[in-house]
Protein backbone atom coordinates (compact mmCIF):
# COMPACT_ATOMS: atom_id res chain seq x y z
CA UNK A 1 0.00 0.00 0.00
CA UNK A 2 0.94 3.28 -0.84
CA UNK A 3 -0.47 6.75 0.08
CA UNK A 4 0.33 9.80 -2.33
CA UNK A 5 -0.59 12.72 0.79
CA UNK A 6 -0.36 15.65 -1.21
CA UNK A 7 -3.90 13.83 -2.03
CA UNK A 8 -4.34 13.25 1.94
CA UNK A 9 -8.30 12.38 2.25
CA UNK A 10 -8.95 11.79 -1.56
CA UNK A 11 -9.00 9.24 -3.78
CA UNK A 12 -9.00 6.94 -0.71
CA UNK A 13 -10.08 3.93 -3.41
CA UNK A 14 -7.31 4.33 -5.24
CA UNK A 15 -4.86 3.69 -2.51
CA UNK A 16 -6.78 1.42 -0.90
CA UNK A 17 -8.29 -1.94 -3.30
CA UNK A 18 -9.28 -4.09 -0.12
CA UNK A 19 -10.66 -1.44 1.04
CA UNK A 20 -12.26 -1.08 -2.10
CA UNK A 21 -13.38 -5.17 -2.09
CA UNK A 22 -15.18 -5.04 0.71
CA UNK A 23 -18.62 -5.86 0.45
CA UNK A 24 -20.21 -2.37 0.55
CA UNK A 25 -18.60 -1.27 -2.50
CA UNK A 26 -17.80 -3.51 -4.73
CA UNK A 27 -18.12 -4.08 -8.22
CA UNK A 28 -21.31 -2.21 -8.25
CA UNK A 29 -20.08 1.16 -7.58
CA UNK A 30 -16.45 1.18 -9.32
CA UNK A 31 -16.21 4.64 -9.23
CA UNK A 32 -13.97 6.30 -6.71
CA UNK A 33 -15.65 8.49 -5.10
CA UNK A 34 -14.03 11.59 -3.14
CA UNK A 35 -14.71 10.52 0.63
CA UNK A 36 -13.59 14.58 1.76
CA UNK A 37 -16.68 15.62 -0.12
CA UNK A 38 -18.91 12.73 1.12
CA UNK A 39 -17.42 13.33 4.86
CA UNK A 40 -18.27 17.26 4.28
CA UNK A 41 -21.58 16.71 3.46
CA UNK A 42 -22.35 14.74 6.78
CA UNK A 43 -20.18 17.17 9.08
CA UNK A 44 -17.26 15.41 9.67
CA UNK A 45 -14.93 18.06 8.26
CA UNK A 46 -13.57 19.34 10.73
CA UNK A 47 -13.01 16.18 13.14
CA UNK A 48 -11.09 14.67 10.87
CA UNK A 49 -9.77 16.67 8.59
CA UNK A 50 -8.62 19.84 10.00
CA UNK A 51 -4.90 20.54 10.73
CA UNK A 52 -3.76 17.62 9.40
CA UNK A 53 -0.77 16.53 7.02
CA UNK A 54 -2.40 12.85 6.55
CA UNK A 55 -3.52 10.70 4.78
CA UNK A 56 -6.90 9.05 5.20
CA UNK A 57 -8.38 6.23 4.69
CA UNK A 58 -11.40 5.45 4.88
CA UNK A 59 -14.22 2.79 4.89
CA UNK A 60 -17.63 4.18 3.28
CA UNK A 61 -20.64 2.04 4.64
CA UNK A 62 -22.99 3.13 1.37
CA UNK A 63 -26.37 2.33 0.62
CA UNK A 64 -25.92 0.03 -1.75
CA UNK A 65 -29.88 -0.08 -3.00
CA UNK A 66 -29.65 2.78 -5.16
CA UNK A 67 -27.46 4.40 -7.54
CA UNK A 68 -24.35 5.93 -6.31
CA UNK A 69 -25.23 9.36 -4.66
CA UNK A 70 -22.94 11.21 -1.89
CA UNK A 71 -26.34 11.69 -0.11
CA UNK A 72 -26.47 8.28 0.56
CA UNK A 73 -23.95 8.17 2.88
CA UNK A 74 -25.23 6.50 5.41
CA UNK A 75 -22.13 5.73 8.02
CA UNK A 76 -18.58 6.39 7.70
CA UNK A 77 -15.12 5.32 9.72
CA UNK A 78 -11.96 6.60 8.96
CA UNK A 79 -8.57 5.65 9.80
CA UNK A 80 -6.09 8.25 10.32
CA UNK A 81 -2.05 7.60 9.65
CA UNK A 82 0.52 9.63 9.74
CA UNK A 83 1.98 9.45 6.27
CA UNK A 84 5.36 7.99 7.54
CA UNK A 85 3.27 5.05 9.00
CA UNK A 86 1.28 4.21 5.80
CA UNK A 87 4.80 4.31 3.56
CA UNK A 88 6.51 1.98 6.22
CA UNK A 89 4.50 -0.23 8.38
CA UNK A 90 5.55 -3.67 7.13
CA UNK A 91 4.49 -7.15 7.89
CA UNK A 92 6.91 -9.44 8.89
CA UNK A 93 5.47 -13.08 8.77
CA UNK A 94 6.31 -15.41 12.02
CA UNK A 95 7.33 -18.40 10.17
CA UNK A 96 10.11 -16.24 8.02
CA UNK A 97 11.54 -15.64 11.45
CA UNK A 98 11.41 -18.71 12.57
CA UNK A 99 13.29 -20.10 9.33
CA UNK A 100 15.58 -17.07 9.45
CA UNK A 101 16.46 -18.14 13.08
CA UNK A 102 16.95 -21.66 12.26
CA UNK A 103 19.53 -20.85 8.79
CA UNK A 104 21.46 -18.43 11.67
CA UNK A 105 21.78 -21.28 14.05
CA UNK A 106 23.31 -23.54 11.76
CA UNK A 107 25.86 -20.75 9.58
CA UNK A 108 26.87 -19.34 13.01
CA UNK A 109 27.91 -22.84 13.72
CA UNK A 110 29.54 -24.19 10.65
CA UNK A 111 31.40 -21.18 9.21
CA UNK A 112 33.33 -19.54 11.23
CA UNK A 113 33.55 -15.31 10.46
CA UNK A 114 36.33 -13.66 7.98
CA UNK A 115 37.13 -11.36 10.59
CA UNK A 116 37.60 -13.71 12.99
CA UNK A 117 39.49 -15.87 10.51
CA UNK A 118 41.55 -12.78 9.27
CA UNK A 119 42.81 -12.37 12.90
CA UNK A 120 43.88 -15.51 13.88
CA UNK A 121 45.79 -15.88 10.66
CA UNK A 122 47.78 -12.50 12.30
CA UNK A 123 48.60 -14.31 15.06
CA UNK A 124 49.41 -16.78 13.77
CA UNK A 125 52.08 -15.47 11.54
CA UNK A 126 53.39 -13.19 14.83
CA UNK A 127 53.54 -16.19 17.32
CA UNK A 128 56.57 -16.97 18.84
CA UNK A 129 55.67 -19.66 20.44
CA UNK A 130 56.19 -23.00 18.65
CA UNK A 131 53.40 -25.18 20.15
CA UNK A 132 51.15 -21.53 20.12
CA UNK A 133 51.54 -21.84 16.24
CA UNK A 134 50.36 -25.45 16.46
CA UNK A 135 47.25 -24.28 18.23
CA UNK A 136 46.64 -21.85 16.04
CA UNK A 137 47.20 -24.01 12.92
CA UNK A 138 44.79 -26.43 14.32
CA UNK A 139 42.15 -24.23 14.59
CA UNK A 140 41.89 -22.71 11.32
CA UNK A 141 42.50 -26.27 10.15
CA UNK A 142 39.41 -27.21 12.22
CA UNK A 143 37.91 -23.94 10.37
CA UNK A 144 38.00 -25.27 7.10
CA UNK A 145 37.16 -28.54 8.15
CA UNK A 146 33.89 -27.44 9.69
CA UNK A 147 33.19 -25.80 6.56
CA UNK A 148 33.77 -28.36 4.21
CA UNK A 149 32.49 -30.85 6.30
CA UNK A 150 29.21 -29.03 7.43
CA UNK A 151 29.52 -30.01 10.76
CA UNK A 152 29.92 -27.67 13.78
CA UNK A 153 33.13 -25.62 14.37
CA UNK A 154 32.75 -26.99 17.90
CA UNK A 155 30.60 -29.30 19.55
CA UNK A 156 29.51 -26.80 22.44
CA UNK A 157 27.27 -25.19 19.59
CA UNK A 158 26.33 -22.96 22.68
CA UNK A 159 23.52 -21.34 24.26
CA UNK A 160 21.40 -19.40 22.07
CA UNK A 161 21.83 -15.87 22.15
CA UNK A 162 19.62 -13.70 20.03
CA UNK A 163 19.82 -9.64 20.13
CA UNK A 164 16.97 -8.35 18.00
CA UNK A 165 16.34 -4.37 16.52
CA UNK A 166 12.82 -4.21 16.10
CA UNK A 167 11.94 -1.70 13.79
CA UNK A 168 8.90 0.20 15.50
CA UNK A 169 7.45 0.38 11.79
CA UNK A 170 7.20 -3.95 11.76
CA UNK A 171 4.13 -5.65 12.50
CA UNK A 172 4.81 -9.20 13.14
CA UNK A 173 2.25 -11.56 11.98
CA UNK A 174 1.04 -15.50 11.68
CA UNK A 175 2.70 -15.60 15.39
CA UNK A 176 4.43 -14.04 18.43
CA UNK A 177 7.63 -12.74 17.60
CA UNK A 178 9.56 -14.36 20.55
CA UNK A 179 7.87 -17.95 19.57
CA UNK A 180 8.78 -17.71 15.93
CA UNK A 181 12.48 -17.44 17.46
CA UNK A 182 12.29 -20.53 19.91
CA UNK A 183 10.86 -22.21 16.78
CA UNK A 184 13.76 -21.37 14.64
CA UNK A 185 16.53 -22.50 17.45
CA UNK A 186 15.05 -25.74 17.73
CA UNK A 187 14.73 -26.32 14.09
CA UNK A 188 17.61 -25.27 13.44
CA UNK A 189 19.42 -27.53 16.31
CA UNK A 190 17.83 -30.21 14.92
CA UNK A 191 18.68 -30.20 11.30
CA UNK A 192 22.21 -28.55 11.58
CA UNK A 193 22.54 -32.02 14.05
CA UNK A 194 24.19 -29.08 16.89
CA UNK A 195 24.52 -30.55 20.22
CA UNK A 196 22.06 -29.33 22.81
CA UNK A 197 23.30 -28.01 25.79
CA UNK A 198 20.36 -25.86 27.64
CA UNK A 199 18.93 -27.93 31.10
CA UNK A 200 16.07 -26.65 33.22
CA UNK A 201 16.36 -26.69 37.45
CA UNK A 202 19.60 -25.47 37.40
CA UNK A 203 20.66 -26.55 40.68
CA UNK A 204 18.97 -29.62 40.93
CA UNK A 205 17.75 -31.73 38.38
CA UNK A 206 19.35 -30.40 35.51
CA UNK A 207 16.94 -31.62 32.60
CA UNK A 208 17.81 -31.30 29.38
CA UNK A 209 15.44 -29.34 27.05
CA UNK A 210 16.25 -31.40 23.96
CA UNK A 211 15.90 -28.92 21.61
CA UNK A 212 18.51 -25.89 22.81
CA UNK A 213 15.67 -23.41 23.98
CA UNK A 214 15.17 -21.48 25.70
CA UNK A 215 17.26 -18.98 23.51
CA UNK A 216 18.31 -15.65 25.54
CA UNK A 217 16.72 -13.09 23.64
CA UNK A 218 17.76 -9.18 23.95
CA UNK A 219 15.40 -6.94 22.18
CA UNK A 220 15.91 -3.25 21.26
CA UNK A 221 13.08 -1.17 19.87
CA UNK A 222 14.56 1.11 17.14
CA UNK A 223 13.32 3.71 14.28
CA UNK A 224 12.52 2.18 10.97
CA UNK A 225 10.59 -1.03 9.12
CA UNK A 226 13.24 -3.74 9.26
CA UNK A 227 13.79 -6.59 11.82
CA UNK A 228 17.59 -7.25 12.39
CA UNK A 229 18.52 -10.79 14.03
CA UNK A 230 21.76 -11.42 15.36
CA UNK A 231 22.47 -15.07 16.44
CA UNK A 232 25.30 -15.52 18.34
CA UNK A 233 25.57 -19.01 20.07
CA UNK A 234 28.06 -18.84 23.22
CA UNK A 235 29.79 -21.95 24.84
CA UNK A 236 29.95 -22.77 28.18
CA UNK A 237 33.22 -23.13 28.81
CA UNK A 238 34.01 -18.93 27.89
CA UNK A 239 30.81 -17.43 29.44
CA UNK A 240 31.58 -19.14 32.66
CA UNK A 241 34.58 -17.06 32.84
CA UNK A 242 32.96 -14.56 33.16
CA UNK A 243 32.99 -11.72 35.44
CA UNK A 244 31.12 -8.41 37.05
CA UNK A 245 32.92 -6.08 39.40
CA UNK A 246 31.11 -2.90 41.39
CA UNK A 247 34.17 -0.59 41.26
CA UNK A 248 34.63 2.19 43.40
CA UNK A 249 34.85 5.52 41.30
CA UNK A 250 38.21 6.10 42.48
CA UNK A 251 39.77 3.35 40.97
CA UNK A 252 39.37 4.86 38.22
CA UNK A 253 40.90 3.98 34.34
CA UNK A 254 43.44 1.90 36.37
CA UNK A 255 40.91 -0.18 37.93
CA UNK A 256 38.96 -1.22 34.37
CA UNK A 257 42.37 -1.93 33.34
CA UNK A 258 43.48 -4.80 36.41
CA UNK A 259 40.10 -6.03 36.51
CA UNK A 260 39.94 -7.16 33.13
CA UNK A 261 43.68 -8.26 33.17
CA UNK A 262 42.87 -10.45 36.75
CA UNK A 263 39.77 -11.80 34.65
CA UNK A 264 41.65 -12.98 31.88
CA UNK A 265 44.64 -14.35 33.83
CA UNK A 266 42.27 -16.75 36.12
CA UNK A 267 40.58 -18.13 33.06
CA UNK A 268 43.69 -19.37 31.61
CA UNK A 269 43.25 -21.58 29.55
CA UNK A 270 39.57 -22.61 30.60
CA UNK A 271 37.76 -20.56 28.17
CA UNK A 272 39.51 -21.61 24.55
CA UNK A 273 42.23 -19.08 24.22
CA UNK A 274 42.71 -16.70 21.70
CA UNK A 275 40.05 -15.07 23.35
CA UNK A 276 38.44 -12.50 22.58
CA UNK A 277 37.50 -10.16 25.65
CA UNK A 278 34.34 -7.82 25.70
CA UNK A 279 34.28 -4.87 28.53
CA UNK A 280 31.27 -3.39 29.42
CA UNK A 281 31.79 -0.15 31.93
CA UNK A 282 28.92 1.62 33.99
CA UNK A 283 25.46 1.29 33.31
CA UNK A 284 23.59 -0.96 36.33
CA UNK A 285 24.58 -4.58 37.20
CA UNK A 286 22.99 -6.09 34.67
CA UNK A 287 23.21 -3.36 31.70
CA UNK A 288 26.98 -3.59 32.34
CA UNK A 289 26.96 -7.55 31.40
CA UNK A 290 24.65 -7.13 28.63
CA UNK A 291 27.40 -4.53 26.98
CA UNK A 292 30.08 -6.41 27.61
CA UNK A 293 28.33 -9.49 25.80
CA UNK A 294 27.01 -7.04 22.86
CA UNK A 295 31.14 -5.57 22.35
CA UNK A 296 31.87 -9.26 21.41
CA UNK A 297 29.66 -8.88 18.11
CA UNK A 298 31.39 -6.54 16.85
CA UNK A 299 34.06 -7.59 13.76
CA UNK A 300 37.43 -8.69 15.83
CA UNK A 301 39.15 -5.81 16.22
CA UNK A 302 37.28 -3.24 14.80
CA UNK A 303 38.35 -0.33 17.50
CA UNK A 304 35.55 1.33 19.40
CA UNK A 305 34.65 4.65 17.45
CA UNK A 306 35.78 6.67 20.48
CA UNK A 307 39.61 7.67 20.73
CA UNK A 308 39.41 7.55 24.43
CA UNK A 309 37.56 3.56 24.21
CA UNK A 310 39.75 2.96 21.69
CA UNK A 311 43.25 3.75 23.56
CA UNK A 312 42.01 1.73 26.43
CA UNK A 313 41.43 -1.64 24.09
CA UNK A 314 44.37 -1.46 22.62
CA UNK A 315 45.96 -0.47 26.35
CA UNK A 316 44.15 -3.90 27.16
CA UNK A 317 44.75 -6.03 24.45
CA UNK A 318 48.84 -5.60 25.25
CA UNK A 319 48.49 -5.76 28.87
CA UNK A 320 46.62 -9.08 28.61
CA UNK A 321 48.80 -10.73 25.77
CA UNK A 322 51.88 -10.23 28.22
CA UNK A 323 50.31 -12.66 30.38
CA UNK A 324 51.83 -15.76 28.36
CA UNK A 325 48.87 -17.83 28.77
CA UNK A 326 48.78 -18.22 25.15
CA UNK A 327 47.16 -19.93 22.62
CA UNK A 328 44.89 -23.43 24.14
CA UNK A 329 46.34 -21.74 27.26
CA UNK A 330 49.95 -23.99 26.18
CA UNK A 331 52.05 -20.36 26.49
CA UNK A 332 52.93 -17.79 23.84
CA UNK A 333 52.29 -14.33 22.98
CA UNK A 334 48.43 -14.79 21.59
CA UNK A 335 46.15 -14.92 24.71
CA UNK A 336 43.49 -12.70 23.34
CA UNK A 337 42.74 -11.25 19.50
CA UNK A 338 41.40 -8.44 20.54
CA UNK A 339 39.71 -6.31 23.25
CA UNK A 340 36.06 -4.88 22.42
CA UNK A 341 35.19 -2.30 25.33
CA UNK A 342 31.42 -0.09 25.30
CA UNK A 343 30.55 2.00 28.25
CA UNK A 344 26.98 3.57 29.66
CA UNK A 345 26.79 6.27 31.80
CA UNK A 346 26.10 5.50 35.86
CA UNK A 347 25.10 5.99 39.15
CA UNK A 348 27.34 8.72 40.97
CA UNK A 349 28.12 5.92 43.59
CA UNK A 350 29.15 3.34 41.21
CA UNK A 351 31.51 2.09 38.34
CA UNK A 352 30.56 -1.37 37.31
CA UNK A 353 32.97 -3.42 35.52
CA UNK A 354 32.03 -6.61 33.71
CA UNK A 355 34.28 -9.19 31.57
CA UNK A 356 32.48 -11.51 29.13
CA UNK A 357 35.27 -13.74 27.46
CA UNK A 358 34.95 -15.03 23.92
CA UNK A 359 36.47 -18.28 22.54
CA UNK A 360 38.19 -18.38 19.86
CA UNK A 361 35.08 -19.87 17.79
CA UNK A 362 33.38 -16.41 17.80
CA UNK A 363 30.33 -16.84 16.26
CA UNK A 364 27.55 -14.94 15.51
CA UNK A 365 25.47 -14.25 12.10
CA UNK A 366 23.06 -12.18 11.17
CA UNK A 367 19.64 -10.92 8.83
CA UNK A 368 17.99 -7.99 8.22
CA UNK A 369 14.26 -8.57 7.17
CA UNK B 1 54.81 -40.14 21.20
CA UNK B 2 52.36 -43.22 20.11
CA UNK B 3 50.78 -44.10 23.09
CA UNK B 4 48.15 -46.51 22.75
CA UNK B 5 44.99 -48.02 25.70
CA UNK B 6 45.24 -49.19 28.31
CA UNK B 7 47.34 -47.39 29.88
CA UNK B 8 49.95 -48.81 32.14
CA UNK B 9 52.11 -47.44 34.90
CA UNK B 10 55.18 -47.77 32.60
CA UNK B 11 53.48 -45.44 29.97
CA UNK B 12 52.25 -42.91 32.54
CA UNK B 13 56.38 -42.84 33.43
CA UNK B 14 57.26 -41.85 30.47
CA UNK B 15 55.25 -39.36 29.89
CA UNK B 16 56.11 -35.72 30.59
CA UNK B 17 54.12 -32.67 30.64
CA UNK B 18 54.63 -30.75 27.58
CA UNK B 19 54.78 -33.95 25.62
CA UNK B 20 52.90 -34.08 22.49
CA UNK B 21 51.07 -37.48 22.07
CA UNK B 22 48.71 -39.70 19.81
CA UNK B 23 46.55 -42.10 21.32
CA UNK B 24 44.92 -44.84 19.77
CA UNK B 25 42.75 -47.59 20.84
CA UNK B 26 39.65 -47.18 23.08
CA UNK B 27 39.00 -43.96 24.89
CA UNK B 28 35.77 -43.24 27.32
CA UNK B 29 33.80 -40.25 27.41
CA UNK B 30 32.00 -38.52 30.01
CA UNK B 31 31.51 -35.33 31.73
CA UNK B 32 29.64 -33.56 34.59
CA UNK B 33 26.55 -35.78 34.54
CA UNK B 34 27.97 -38.45 34.03
CA UNK B 35 30.95 -38.62 36.70
CA UNK B 36 27.94 -37.55 39.48
CA UNK B 37 26.25 -41.03 38.47
CA UNK B 38 29.99 -42.51 38.29
CA UNK B 39 30.77 -41.14 41.80
CA UNK B 40 27.61 -41.71 43.35
CA UNK B 41 27.56 -45.43 42.17
CA UNK B 42 30.78 -46.12 43.77
CA UNK B 43 29.28 -44.10 47.10
CA UNK B 44 26.60 -46.51 46.75
CA UNK B 45 28.77 -49.64 46.44
CA UNK B 46 27.89 -50.61 42.58
CA UNK B 47 29.52 -51.61 40.16
CA UNK B 48 30.45 -49.08 37.14
CA UNK B 49 29.01 -49.27 33.80
CA UNK B 50 32.86 -50.10 32.73
CA UNK B 51 36.30 -51.33 34.12
CA UNK B 52 38.14 -48.17 34.51
CA UNK B 53 41.40 -50.03 35.37
CA UNK B 54 44.04 -48.58 33.09
CA UNK B 55 41.54 -46.20 30.69
CA UNK B 56 41.18 -43.11 30.34
CA UNK B 57 38.10 -40.58 29.84
CA UNK B 58 37.83 -38.01 27.79
CA UNK B 59 35.85 -35.18 29.46
CA UNK B 60 33.80 -34.42 26.40
CA UNK B 61 29.88 -34.09 25.05
CA UNK B 62 29.75 -34.18 21.12
CA UNK B 63 27.40 -33.03 18.52
CA UNK B 64 25.09 -35.29 17.06
CA UNK B 65 26.05 -37.49 14.41
CA UNK B 66 25.49 -36.82 11.07
CA UNK B 67 24.13 -39.79 9.03
CA UNK B 68 27.27 -42.18 8.24
CA UNK B 69 29.53 -40.24 10.27
CA UNK B 70 30.70 -42.05 14.01
CA UNK B 71 30.08 -38.71 15.32
CA UNK B 72 29.88 -35.26 15.37
CA UNK B 73 32.28 -32.50 16.45
CA UNK B 74 34.25 -33.77 19.50
CA UNK B 75 36.41 -31.18 21.26
CA UNK B 76 37.73 -31.23 24.81
CA UNK B 77 35.29 -29.37 27.56
CA UNK B 78 36.91 -27.44 30.75
CA UNK B 79 38.19 -30.59 33.12
CA UNK B 80 37.66 -28.30 36.57
CA UNK B 81 34.55 -29.44 36.55
CA UNK B 82 35.42 -32.83 36.98
CA UNK B 83 37.55 -31.90 39.75
CA UNK B 84 35.66 -32.98 42.46
CA UNK B 85 35.09 -36.76 41.23
CA UNK B 86 38.09 -37.47 39.32
CA UNK B 87 40.16 -38.38 42.92
CA UNK B 88 37.28 -40.90 43.22
CA UNK B 89 37.85 -42.50 39.66
CA UNK B 90 41.88 -42.86 39.64
CA UNK B 91 41.47 -44.47 43.05
CA UNK B 92 39.41 -47.53 41.17
CA UNK B 93 42.59 -47.45 38.50
CA UNK B 94 41.80 -44.75 35.51
CA UNK B 95 45.18 -43.64 34.27
CA UNK B 96 44.50 -40.77 32.11
CA UNK B 97 42.23 -37.87 31.58
CA UNK B 98 41.42 -35.75 28.44
CA UNK B 99 40.27 -31.95 28.40
CA UNK B 100 41.17 -28.81 28.68
CA UNK B 101 42.17 -26.23 31.43
CA UNK B 102 44.39 -26.92 34.79
CA UNK B 103 43.30 -29.00 37.26
CA UNK B 104 42.92 -28.07 41.68
CA UNK B 105 45.71 -29.55 43.40
CA UNK B 106 43.83 -32.64 44.69
CA UNK B 107 43.50 -34.01 41.43
CA UNK B 108 47.09 -33.53 40.94
CA UNK B 109 48.20 -35.03 43.84
CA UNK B 110 45.71 -37.80 43.50
CA UNK B 111 47.32 -38.52 40.04
CA UNK B 112 51.09 -38.46 41.19
CA UNK B 113 49.78 -41.06 44.28
CA UNK B 114 48.00 -43.16 41.91
CA UNK B 115 50.03 -42.82 38.74
CA UNK B 116 48.11 -40.93 36.07
CA UNK B 117 48.35 -38.30 33.56
CA UNK B 118 46.60 -35.74 32.29
CA UNK B 119 46.72 -34.58 28.64
CA UNK B 120 45.11 -31.39 26.90
CA UNK B 121 43.42 -31.25 23.75
CA UNK B 122 42.73 -28.50 21.80
CA UNK B 123 39.47 -26.27 23.00
CA UNK B 124 37.01 -25.71 19.90
CA UNK B 125 38.80 -27.88 17.38
CA UNK B 126 36.13 -30.04 17.52
CA UNK B 127 35.59 -30.69 14.17
CA UNK B 128 39.38 -31.78 13.54
CA UNK B 129 39.53 -33.99 16.58
CA UNK B 130 36.23 -36.04 15.70
CA UNK B 131 38.43 -36.87 12.84
CA UNK B 132 40.94 -39.34 14.99
CA UNK B 133 37.69 -40.94 16.24
CA UNK B 134 36.65 -44.10 14.09
CA UNK B 135 33.82 -45.02 16.08
CA UNK B 136 31.48 -44.57 19.43
CA UNK B 137 28.23 -46.19 21.20
CA UNK B 138 26.72 -45.16 24.36
CA UNK B 139 27.95 -47.45 27.15
CA UNK B 140 25.76 -46.09 30.07
CA UNK B 141 23.36 -43.11 30.73
CA UNK B 142 22.02 -42.72 27.15
CA UNK B 143 19.03 -40.63 29.28
CA UNK B 144 21.56 -38.15 29.53
CA UNK B 145 21.81 -37.40 25.78
CA UNK B 146 25.15 -35.09 24.72
CA UNK B 147 26.32 -36.20 28.38
CA UNK B 148 25.82 -40.00 28.33
CA UNK B 149 28.87 -42.66 28.92
CA UNK B 150 30.38 -43.36 25.55
CA UNK B 151 33.38 -45.76 24.33
CA UNK B 152 35.49 -44.30 21.43
CA UNK B 153 37.44 -45.98 19.29
CA UNK B 154 40.13 -43.33 18.52
CA UNK B 155 43.70 -43.48 16.14
CA UNK B 156 46.17 -40.78 16.23
CA UNK B 157 43.95 -38.56 18.87
CA UNK B 158 46.31 -35.49 18.85
CA UNK B 159 46.51 -34.34 22.66
CA UNK B 160 49.46 -33.03 25.05
CA UNK B 161 50.12 -34.08 28.33
CA UNK B 162 49.75 -31.68 30.80
CA UNK B 163 50.20 -32.97 34.40
CA UNK B 164 52.19 -35.99 34.68
CA UNK B 165 53.36 -38.34 37.64
CA UNK B 166 56.70 -36.04 38.31
CA UNK B 167 54.23 -32.55 39.39
CA UNK B 168 54.91 -31.15 35.83
CA UNK B 169 52.55 -28.50 34.50
CA UNK B 170 52.63 -27.71 30.81
CA UNK B 171 50.40 -24.70 31.27
CA UNK B 172 52.77 -23.13 34.12
CA UNK B 173 55.91 -24.20 32.08
CA UNK B 174 54.20 -22.41 29.15
CA UNK B 175 52.80 -19.08 31.23
CA UNK B 176 56.19 -18.68 32.89
CA UNK B 177 58.10 -18.87 29.69
CA UNK B 178 55.98 -16.58 27.78
CA UNK B 179 55.38 -14.27 30.32
CA UNK B 180 56.38 -10.79 29.79
CA UNK B 181 54.68 -8.34 32.35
Amino acid sequence: MSADTSRAGCGLLAYCPEVFRTRELDNSYPEVYNPRHMLQRRGHRDRVFRGRGDATIGLLLLDTSRRPDPSRLVASRCFVFSKERLDNVKEIHASEIAETVARLCIESNYYLGEDVLAALGKYREAEVSPVGREVLDQILDNARIAREQQMPLCQDCGLTVVFLELGQEVHVVGGGLNDAIFEGVRRGYKDGYLRKSMVTQPFSARINTKDNTPPVIHTDVVPGDELRIVLAPKGGGSENMSQLGMLKPADGRTGVINFVVEAVRRAGANPCPPIIVGVGVGGSAEKCVWLAKRSLLRHVGQPNPDPELAELEAEILERVNRIGIGPAGLGGLTTALAVHVDTFPCHIASMPVAVNIQCHSARHKEAVL
Amino acid sequence: MEISTPLTDEIVAQLRAGDKVSITGIIYVGRDAAHKRLVAALDAGQPLPFDPQGQIIYYMGPAPAKPGEPIGSAGPTTSGRMDPYAPRLLAVGLKGMIGKGNRSAPVREAMRQHKAVYMGATGGAGALIAKSIKSSEVVAYDDLGAEALRRLEVESFPAIVINDIYGGDAYEDGVKQYNRE
